[in-house]
């Protein structure tokens, strides 16, 4: 074949190859196009449902807190004012929402507000001891069926019987809405409290904290290890059968399906070792073993990626091993060391499985504030709302998804920014 | 120049293998003190290989076995009881690529006199990396910035570097592992006029793939092939009346 010839070849096949690239460019172009789409969709639609749980409903009620109906005078003490008769006071409030009310209307009325009045009434008093004997204007939380009405998730075209709000109410709310006695609001609730039976009155505060007392234990008890098997098996090991062994099991732990270490705390810590149950410290301890593998492999990939001739240089002028390893390879290695324990706990901060089996699943009211109290934790209490009947639930359980992301993106710009503001370059 | 007869280092019978290959085959040799001993030959003849006999770097090599004898001061360093951590502070070393610490300027000299407590007080230690970095002919280009990462020197400077730190601990002896090899011409000149100054000194055993910096900077000139040693002896006959074809053949440019 001479020259020529192999040149009109080469540009015959020239317009196939070069189609080639092309089409192979615009494969690539449609996947990230159709990830990007399901990804926006997702958020979408996350985003859409949960904004509304940042508002809560109140509804402005006048509450006369009569010294004689209260059973209190200006000198009572801490405990006479908790035993005082608020939901006396509150039942004249009710009763006076609307003028000459039947015994049935005020019935329903009462529907129309949050079982958690009571103590928003107390409490207003006790932040406020002067109003004894006046008549206060108070905005109260409206009870989640007319905030899910008033939001348009629930419908009101429905038939009466098929609604939690009958025709009567209805017209109520649509009263108080004309005499701007109803409002929207910040939901500081949804922030500032727990998990509650009531969706107007539920907040994330209690699951959010379980999740980063359960992070903290996780932290505390796998970044040591972590760092200590991956220094002993990348620099001081031997190399032989057995360590290949442990090699090879590490990558296999990290494939296991979560809710075995689940399984493995419900049998060992708890029933054997007899850990508190439903608390952060045993969620921590298994979710710990279940990112152990992964901070391990990531722990060495960035010890195998300090240059061989940093130690080298160390080992030259007379540094023992561990003086070469422990000043200069991990140090060096300790960016993406971090880098890779921030990602494994973000996995752990998203675990569902582990924690149900250890009990994590429980409805918990209260906030934590140690680790070996019970509590929730952030994807429990998604899975718990998602969960329930009541309709008020559902934006909470999107606006919670919102909040776990959030928690997640800023975990990843952290490992992000630790990585870059760290790494040193040689 | 006085001739001096004092051997510094006596390697007899040395056998290296890398698992059953066989990378150094019998090397005998003497090196004198206070001269620039440098080891040729053609890529993967076993130089470098001996060379890190001489520092135990070999160890770092799992699959490395070295027998035979290598005497230091008259020592025996073949032998699992070699303190080797002793040996390597005696013996300094300075890589092919140059590799200073990712620290400042001050840390990377300050590193080995600090781990070896050399210094007492910290007045001391600023007294050493200053002296050695005036010995390694670095020290008017970085005395403003002995902060600064030893990663922001040029190439020829951070080996510079690599030599006040490796000097930093009085080594007796120090190995060159192809030194220049990723330098510039200038920053070559550089390092092999400071060989020179050097001498005075220290003993000094220099690998290196340029017959004509051999001839330069060396006294004693050992040529390696195929994991033997050739013919070693006084660089400038070597260069201009070797005994051996092959060195003349390798010499003359018709090899390697």
């Amino acid at each position: 074949m001479n020259s020529i010839v192999a040149q009109e070849r080469i540009i015959a096949l020239r317009k196939k190859r070069s189609a080639q690239d092309l089409r192979f460019k615009y494969y690539g172009f449609i996947a990230m196009c159709l990830a990007l789409a399901v990804l926006v969709f997702l958020l979408y639609s996350i985003f859409s449902r949960g904004f509304s749980a940042f508002q809560k409903t109140t509804i402005l009620l006048e509450i006369n807190y009569d010294q004689e109906v209260l059973k209190l005078t200006p000198d009572s003490t801490d405990q006479e004012i908790e035993k005082g008769k608020f939901f006396k006071v509150k039942k004249n409030a009710l009763n006076n929402v609307f003028e000459n009310l039947s015994k049935s209307d005020a019935k329903l009325i009462k529907k129309l507000f949050s079982t958690n009045i009571d103590k928003e009434i107390k409490n207003y008093y006790i932040d406020n001891p002067s109003v004894l004997n006046t008549t206060q204007k108070l905005w109260v939380t409206a009870h989640s069926n007319v905030d899910q009405m008033l939001k348009g998730n629930s419908r009101r075209d429905v038939p009466e019987d098929r609604r939690k709000l009958n025709d009567i109410q209805l017209s109520f709310i649509d009263q108080l809405v004309e005499e701007d006695r109803i409002q929207k609001e910040f939901n500081n609730f949804f922030f500032t409290r727990a998990d509650s039976r009531h969706p107007e009155i539920a907040g994330i505060a209690g699951s959010f904290m379980g999740s980063l007392l359960t992070l903290f234990v996780v932290f505390i008890l796998s970044f040591p290890i972590a760092i200590g098997a991956s220094v002993y098996l990348e620099e001081f090991a031997p190399k032989n059968k057995l360590t290949e062994l442990i090699e090879v099991n590490i990558s296999n732990l990290a494939a296991v399906p979560s809710i075995v270490f689940g399984l493995l705390g419900l049998g060992v810590l708890l029933n054997v070792f007899g850990f508190p149950r439903s608390t952060p410290l045993v969620g921590g301890t298994v979710l710990a073993l279940m990112t152990l593998p992964t901070i391990i492999i990531a722990c060495r990939a960035s010890l195998k990626a300090v240059p061989p001739s940093i130690k080298e240089g160390a080992l030259a002028i007379g540094a023992t091993k561990s003086q070469a390893v422990f000043h200069h390879v991990v140090p060096l290695a300790l960016p993406g060391t971090l880098t890779g324990t921030i990602i494994g706990l973000a996995q752990a901060l998203g675990e569902t499985a582990p924690l149900i089996m250890i009990g994590m699943v429980a409805f918990i009211p209260n906030i934590p504030t140690g680790i070996t109290e019970p509590s929730a934790s952030l994807p429990v209490q998604i899975f718990l709302w998602v969960e329930s009947a009541e309709r008020g639930f559902q934006e909470k359980s999107a606006a919670a998804i919102m909040i776990i992301l959030l928690f997640l993106f800023m975990m990843n710009a952290l490992a992000v920014y630790l990585r870059n503001r760290f790494e040193k370059k040689w | 120049m006085v001739e001096n007869n004092n051997t510094k280092i006596s390697a007899k019978d040395v056998d290296v293998f890398y698992s059953e290959k066989q990378a150094l085959n019998k090397i005998s040799m003497d090196i004198k003190e206070k001269e620039v001993t440098a080891l040729i030959g053609p890529s993967g003849c076993g130089k470098s290989t001996f060379l890190r006999c001489i520092n135990r770097m070999n160890d770092l090599i799992e699959i490395c076995k070295v027998t035979g004898s290598i005497k230091v001061d008259n020592e025996e360093i073949i032998s699992s009881s070699t303190d080797v951590v002793s040996l390597r502070s005696k013996i300094g070393m300075v890589f092919q690529k140059p590799n200073p610490f990712p620290k400042s300027i001050f840390d990377n000299v300050a590193y080995g006199p600090s781990i070896h407590g050399l210094a007492d007080t910290k007045s001391d230690l600023e007294n050493i990396v200053i002296t050695s970095l005036k010995k390694a002919g670095l020290y008017n280009e970085v005395k403003d910035r002995l902060n600064e990462p030893g990663t922001s020197l040029s190439g020829g400077q951070q080996q510079r570097l690599c030599i006040a730190r490796a000097i930093a601990v009085n080594p007796e002896i120090i190995l060159m592992d192809e030194p220049c090899s990723a330098l510039d011409p200038i920053a070559t000149a550089i390092i092999e006029e400071l060989i020179d100054e050097l001498r005075l000194n220290y003993t000094i055993i220099i690998v290196t793939h340029s017959m004509q910096q051999a001839a330069r900077v060396s006294q004693k000139t050992c040529f390696f092939h195929l994991g033997e040693l050739i013919e070693s002896g006084e660089t400038n006959k070597i260069f201009t009346n070797p005994d051996n074809t092959k060195t003349q053949d390798y010499i003359t440019g018709r090899f390697g």
